[in-house]
């Protein structure tokens, strides 16, 4: 049988990924003395050392631990933890493995396999690495660590029931970090059309599009051409969320039986999106627009909105210092519950792990130890996640990471959290979403049509 | 080597020839067998190497191509059997009909226009371009030949974006109204993708061809300039005439460049906007590495080999054919 995939962060840490490349390529060409926004806040996160607590007795105990690890290239997160957690436990050295994405995609299955598997792996798909019984079952750290104390919304996308649908059953991966997506706006141009305080409603919203149209202004910047992945999948589902609630969207990306993406209020959403198109609030070679000029645009000053996600925040905070704001995107009413989407920096334990419980103290140890949570929140700008009573640690002084993090505690008390549309299959974005996003664009499919043609796509996939 | 040295025994022998009796005939002949044998497997000795990497490279993946088209498979689950219904998924759904029938229209761009234009290029060329201005000429085309692809695919989709040079000429010569974003639109991003692959082929075509008219007879063309035949009489006549295996050549290069492609459209558009550019190279590394979807890709793949060989074989043929 074709397995289930839901690659859970595949397009968030695609974009990520672009987002350090872009970040490379600006710091090269400008010679700015700026230092990273990393470097402060490591430097200021220098509190006691604490040590995390140690439920039921799981810990490295204190004779040498040699962690064997498999991390993404591309990523500081994961390496910068491991030093500081060697720091607080020089029992504890690492054995690091690095690859790309795509290269993980191919590899994990494989490496969990073999007689010497990694203790601690990044996981960019789960559903079949649980089916072939390759990943260890953490629902027994669950209980020792305390961890569903913590909010649902963080654990929801890493847990798969016996029925290999994910978002419900025994947790098999945690989270190093919870990325945060929403609405990014650039406060002088914002200020210019009279943008006081971030809408409260979606018809704000819409009212201040219609703003930036009348003033000569590109209401939104965005990215759609296939090489990145249809980018206006981001304010699709954000309307979704806005118009309905956002279970329904989350049991169709983990594949839930019988789900559906072509309903009601998914339909509402998509007409809004098509008024946005048709009302000219996109650039008008959207669909030639890959991911890295979208940005390197907006930071030029180009639109007044941009839809994207926390990973982003450094790059803005580079091109547009004190100029750009965030909001999470408004409920529909006044008031009304809001979501976003967010996704976990995914790692798990391999079921034959020789080091199981030390793999798993660290995990914890990342959730709930402030240098930890520090590291979290300056090299990755996103939430540490951990118990909901641990507060946040913030980003650098003018960093719209502090922004991000505010917003997005709103979405952690509403558990408001959803994981992408575009992670539903391997191919649906690819083969669905992106062409029909970008056919909207060109004015050759409607909303309803959207909404079917993804869904069949979706049949046909799953039963590929 | 192996005509000296077979001939040299040969002879030999064949002097004692009259001497010998029936017994000594019979061992010439099996010390001859003895010896071709030996030959024989000399040459498969010096061929393995090659022929072992072909085997292993091109004839296994080959074979296995065609039997995971048969199975519904994933990459490294167990594989279940499913006979034909993927060919029957790849011949009925529009979508990967639609890819097929896209890279039948890059062939106007890829070797409808290369080859004629080339033959036109080459003509000129060859005509009032000789010395250093002809050298430069013959550079400047085939320097797309040895950018890689990749590269030109990124120079091109900046050259065709809206803030694009190309649209920045267009606005100065005052056709502001027509700009656009050339590979992000419906109706020009194929024919966009197409004036790359225009672009890298037209100079081996040119080249291809420019190197046969040297080896056409000067005289004729003197003969014909005689009986008052002006350039293009001459080109009609003699220079098409001549050309015919190197234009199946070129042909053929470039329609296999046209059913195959993929770098150009991978960098350039990734099969969008819709599918309006997707190509079957493409959509079969999308169905095998993100849809996973193995036995379906294997057997576009499949599909696609044979479409190529029914397209090159008559081509191949013809070409023959007419240039015996």
């Amino acid at each position: 049988m074709f397995p289930v995939f839901s690659q859970s962060r595949r397009v968030l840490g695609g974009l990520a990924a672009l987002a350090l490349v872009a970040g490379a390529c600006s710091s090269s060409s400008t010679p700015t003395p700026a230092t990273p926004t990393t470097a402060p806040a490591t430097a200021t996160a220098a509190p006691a050392i604490t040590v995390a607590p140690t439920a039921a007795g799981i810990t490295c105990g204190t004779a040498p631990v040699v962690l064997t690890a498999y991390f993404e290239t591309g990523f500081d997160i994961p390496f910068k933890l491991s030093d500081e957690f060697t720091k607080q436990f020089p029992n504890v050295t690492w054995k690091i493995s690095q690859d790309q994405f795509t290269n993980l995609m191919n590899a994990t299955p494989r490496l969990l396999s073999s007689d010497n598997p990694p203790d601690l792996v990044r996981l960019p798909s789960m559903v079949s690495l649980v089916k072939d019984g390759l990943l260890k079952n953490l629902d027994g750290y669950v209980t020792s660590f305390g961890w569903d104390k913590w909010p649902a919304a963080n654990l929801v996308q890493n847990r798969v029931g016996t029925d290999g649908v994910r978002g419900a059953g025994s947790l098999y991966a945690a989270g190093l970090n919870y990325s945060m997506t929403g609405v990014f706006y650039n406060k002088k141009l914002a200020a210019q059309i009279g943008m006081t305080t971030p809408p409260a409603t979606v018809a704000d919203f819409e009212a201040l599009l219609a703003k930036a149209k009348t003033a000569g202004l590109q209401p939104i910047m965005a990215w759609n051409a296939s090489a990145s992945g249809g980018g206006l999948a981001f304010p699709l589902q954000n309307l979704m969320a806005a118009y309905g609630p956002t279970g329904p969207i989350n049991d169709w990306i983990f594949q839930k039986k019988g789900a559906t993406i072509d309903t009601d209020t998914n339909l509402t959403a998509a007409q809004h999106l098509e008024t946005w198109v048709k009302s000219g609030y996109f650039p008008k070679d959207v669909n030639a627009i890959e991911y890295t000029a979208a940005n390197s645009r907006f930071g030029k000053g180009e639109g007044v909105f941009m839809f994207n996600g926390d990973w982003q925040d450094a790059a803005y905070d580079k091109d547009m210092a004190g100029n750009v704001g965030f909001f999470i995107f408004p409920s529909a009413t006044s008031g009304g519950s809001v979501a976003a989407m967010s996704a976990p920096l995914t790692y798990g334990i391999a079921a034959k792990a020789k080091n199981a419980d030390c793999a798993a103290f660290f995990l914890n140890w990342v959730a709930t130890n402030p240098t930890a949570r520090q590291i979290d929140v300056a090299v990755g700008g996103s939430t540490p996640g951990g118990p909901s009573d641990l507060t946040v640690p913030p980003g650098p002084t003018g960093s719209v990471i502090n922004d991000t993090l505010a917003q997005g505690a709103s979405v952690a008390k509403a558990n408001g959290a959803m994981d992408f549309i575009a992670n539903a299959t391997g191919s649906i974005f690819a083969q669905g979403w992106t062409p029909e996003l970008q056919k909207m664009v060109g004015g050759k499919e409607t909303a309803a049509g959207l909404l079917k043609t993804v869904q069949a796509e979706y049949l046909k996939e799953l039963a590929q | 080597m192996s005509a000296a040295d077979k001939s040299m025994p040969e002879i030999i022998l064949a002097r004692s020839d009259a001497q010998t009796d029936e017994g000594q005939r019979q061992s010439r002949r099996t010390f001859r067998s003895r010896r071709a044998r030996r030959e024989t497997l000399l040459g498969w000795l010096f061929v393995l190497p090659a022929l072992s990497f072909y085997g292993l490279f091109v004839l296994l993946p080959l074979a296995l191509t065609v039997k995971y088209s048969l199975y519904r498979w994933d990459g490294f689950n167990v594989p279940a059997w499913v006979g034909l219904a993927n060919y029957e998924n790849v011949l009925t759904d529009p979508d990967l009909l639609n890819t097929i029938f896209n890279s039948f229209r890059l062939m106007i761009f890829f070797s409808l226009i290369p080859v004629t234009l080339g033959l036109v290029v080459a003509s000129v060329i060859r005509r009032s371009a000789t010395g250093s201005l002809g050298n430069v000429a013959r550079t400047v085309l085939f320097l797309p030949q040895v950018i890689p692809l990749v590269a030109a695919g990124i120079v091109w989709s900046v050259v065709l974006s809206l803030s694009g040079i190309g649209n920045q000429f267009l606005t100065a010569i005052g056709l502001e109204g027509i700009t656009r974003a050339w590979l992000g639109d419906f109706d020009t991003a194929l024919a966009a993708v197409g004036l790359i692959g225009t672009w890298v082929l037209l100079g081996l075509c040119t080249l291809l061809l420019l190197t046969g008219m040297t080896k056409i007879d000067p005289a004729l063309y003197e003969s014909a300039r005689i009986d008052g035949a002006g350039a293009f009489r001459e080109f009609l006549a003699i220079t098409l005439p001549s050309l015919r295996q190197e234009i199946g050549v070129c042909v053929t290069i470039t329609v296999i460049a046209a059913l195959r492609s993929f770098d150009i459209v991978y960098v350039t558009t990734g099969g969008g906007p819709g599918l309006a550019t997707m190509v079957p190279g493409l959509d079969i590394y999308v169905l095998a590495f993100q849809a996973r979807a193995v036995g379906v890709a294997s057997a576009l793949a499949v599909v696609l080999i044979v479409l190529i060989l029914l397209v090159i074989l008559p081509i191949q043929w013809l070409s023959r054919e007419n240039g015996e």
